[in-house]
């Protein structure tokens, strides 16, 4: 009965954080959500999603009509998977609350990559459990499509609470697309999502999240990634469209020797938007790299990027490339890059830039015979133009398409 | 169709409020080169930039006419759309960019692949047409990266910059055959459609590129027209101090 004292104990942890203001971000008041949905019935068949619902999620990646391209799906309307299916016997696909029920063994990775008392989010989601996804390589297997994994909220005013364990067992190859989405509509909403990542030994995972929020839509997610010997992680999130309130700063701790993180950020910010988005690397194990290269765009929203690197052991390296843009509007860019060395033997660096669109630059293209939206269009999507390595070919035309889709809007 | 590709009346520029260019004069033919001699800092860029148009460069006096038309008050863009095409000195890098999009930019859709292939093949660009537009490009690859771009754009008045300038010996015969093909050199004068004005801080660019027409710049005003190379000849025997006792 092991598990049920983990329980026991999260739960106390989380009551004790439960008014635990958050390190960054502005302070959201939780009651003024509704922390109930109602139980959604499960569908076999995703034809039966709407029109508008499922252009909403198309927008983040995930296809409902035609799913050949895809692994496995899982989808989470409100607090209910109306949806979850696996096409390959080496992943597994369902529900946090099923997996849960499962294995007994799943209430150990509960809580052990993001801290249930971390803030009074974390320990919201604790005590008020509103399901998740559960995603899980076994031993050596790999994905041939990627898992897509779609979070929606439909109900306004829901403050939506989940809770997502991806497991990549010993030297298996995890490729994910999760889109989290609302209801088309201007309605109040509150996301708050953690993620636990396990990175085996030798194990890999690839995880593209694609936000696709209404103006109105509160946002908490937080992740944490936890990294065996030779583990493989890489994180490529985007968010083109706007947000009332979005803070975020995933953590990977790289345990094990040799390990390989990439966090990639494609960030736009329009005018009422507030990002706070930042990621976390700590090098604990010896020769272990990491890149964290993140592009924020302002169009009148206020961005702050954050970036930390943290080297604790022998021959790790790491880079940090944070870079903002102010295209127009009155919005800030606040670039805060930090570097942790804790030995010697260590290699960290970063490189930051704000600025608006250099003239010359422009010019340089206008007189090629571009003219000066032409020109600064060429150089926004030179910006936003981040090399993915590691990813399935699909995966990397989805991340282009999203991208591609918000610059056409820009201009 | 007029014969006179570009004609320059009694132009005057000012950058930041200070004048650079007094009263310039000059008239190049279709397909003629013409080349600008002069030492560091004293116009030669200014001049090429404000008949590119640049809107740092600031027309206080005079025309400039392309092909019969007055360009005076048009914008770069559009001088560039009527047949100006000029290599930078020292362009910017365009992070994101990729010599691949500029090239292609260029030739604003009237070049097949093939044809673009063509261009990275005979401009040795190859290794460089997915990199970011010149950043960390070595002297050379710089220049060799502005001709392909104006081959693909194909602009009836080419404008270089000192094409030559960080080049080695083994590229500069390069870049001379590429000027050579840009400027249409192998067609007898008269059936060249493409002119050229050349700023050469060396003379080296002439052993690969024949012109007709040398200009010697000081102090913002041209000071002595002749022939290239016997201008060069002074300049190398007894330096731009001959050329100053001129405007004494
Ligand atoms: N963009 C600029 N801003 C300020 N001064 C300039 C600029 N361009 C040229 N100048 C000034 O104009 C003069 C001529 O410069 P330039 O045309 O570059 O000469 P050259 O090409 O003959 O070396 C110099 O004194 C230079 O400092
Ligand atoms: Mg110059």
């Amino acid at each position: 009965m092991h598990s049920l004292d983990t329980s026991k104990e999260s739960k106390e942890k989380a009551r004790a954080a439960a008014a635990k203001k958050a390190r960054f971000g502005e302070d959201i008041e939780l009651a003024k959500y509704e922390h109930a949905a109602a139980e959604l019935p499960y569908q076999e068949d995703l034809s039966v999603i709407s029109g508008d619902a499922k252009s909403q999620m198309l927008q983040t990646g995930v296809v409902v009509d035609d799913t050949s391209q895809r692994s496995g799906t899982i989808i989470q309307m409100d607090h209910s998977v109306i949806h979850s299916i696996t096409k390959q016997d080496d992943i597994e696909v369902m529900s946090t609350m099923k997996a849960l029920e499962k294995y007994d063994w799943l209430a150990e990775y509960m809580w052990k990559a993001v801290a249930v008392d971390a803030d009074k989010y974390t320990a919201h989601v604790e005590l008020n459990p509103g399901n998740g996804y559960f995603i899980r390589a076994l031993p050596g297997s790999k994905t041939v499509y990627p898992v897509q994994a779609c979070l929606y909220i439909g109900k306004k005013n829901l403050a939506q609470s989940v809770h997502n364990i991806i497991i990549a067992e010993e030297g298996s190859e995890l490729h994910i697309i999760t889109g989290c989405t609302t209801a088309p509509r201007e309605e109040p909403a509150m996301h708050l999502g953690v993620s636990e990542f396990y990175i085996k030994k030798g194990a890999k995972i690839s995880f593209t999240m694609i936000h696709n929020w209404s103006p109105e839509t509160e946002v908490r997610p937080r992740t944490g990634v936890i990294m065996e010997e030779g583990g493989i992680y890489l994180s490529n999130y985007i968010i083109m469209k706007p947000v009332k309130s979005l803070q975020a700063n995933p953590i990977a701790r790289c345990n094990g020797n040799n390990t390989i993180t990439r966090f990639n950020s494609i960030v736009l910010c329009p005018p009422g938007s507030n990002m706070d988005l930042g990621s976390q690397v700590i090098l604990n194990g010896a020769g272990s790299r990491t890149e964290i290269i993140s592009r924020a765009i302002t169009t009148g929203g206020n961005i702050v990027a954050r970036g930390y690197i943290e080297g604790n052991a022998p021959d790790v390296k790491g880079h940090l490339e944070c870079r903002g843009l102010i295209l127009k509007g009155d919005g800030h860019i606040h670039a805060i890059p930090e570097l942790k060395g804790n030995l010697a033997g260590i290699d960290l660096s970063h490189e930051a830039a704000v600025g608006k669109i250099a003239e010359e630059e422009v010019e340089y293209l206008m007189m090629r015979g571009l003219t000066r939206d032409e020109a600064t269009a060429t150089i926004v999507r030179g910006f936003l133009r981040v090399e993915i390595e590691g990813l399935p070919p699909e995966l990397t035309a989805q991340i282009k398409q999203a991208v591609e889709t918000a610059e056409k809007d820009l201009m | 169709m007029s014969d006179t590709t570009l004609e320059i009346k009694d132009l005057s520029v000012e950058v930041e409020g200070r004048q650079i260019l007094h009263d310039i004069n000059l008239t190049i033919k279709t397909g003629e080169t013409h080349v600008l001699f002069g030492p560091n800092g004293n116009g030669k860029t200014t001049l090429l930039m404000t008949i590119m148009g640049s809107p740092k460069y600031r027309i206080t006096k005079g025309n400039i006419i392309l092909k019969g038309t007055d360009i005076t008050n048009l914008p770069m863009d559009e001088r560039a759309r009527m047949g100006i095409g000029m290599s930078m000195q020292r362009p910017p890098v365009v992070r994101g960019v990729k010599t691949r999009d500029m090239v292609t930019a260029c030739a604003r859709g009237r070049e097949s692949d093939d044809e673009l292939n063509s261009i990275f093949l005979s401009t040795n660009l190859n290794e460089l047409v997915d990199r970011d537009i010149n950043y960390g490009f070595s002297g050379g690859e710089i220049k060799r990266s502005e001709l392909a771009q104006l081959l693909a754009q194909k602009p009836d008045l080419v404008l270089l910059d000192e094409p030559e300038s960080g080049v080695d010996l083994v590229n500069i015969a390069l870049i001379g055959h590429l000027i050579n093909q840009l400027l249409q050199k192998k067609h007898p004068i008269r059936e060249r459609m493409r002119s050229g004005l050349i700023i050469t801080h060396t003379g080296h660019i002439l052993d690969y590129v024949d012109a007709r027409t040398g200009y010697v710049m000081l102090a913002g005003t041209i000071i002595c027209e002749g022939d290239p190379h016997e201008i060069l000849k002074t300049i190398v025997k007894k330096g731009y101090e001959e050329c100053r006792k001129c405007i004494a």
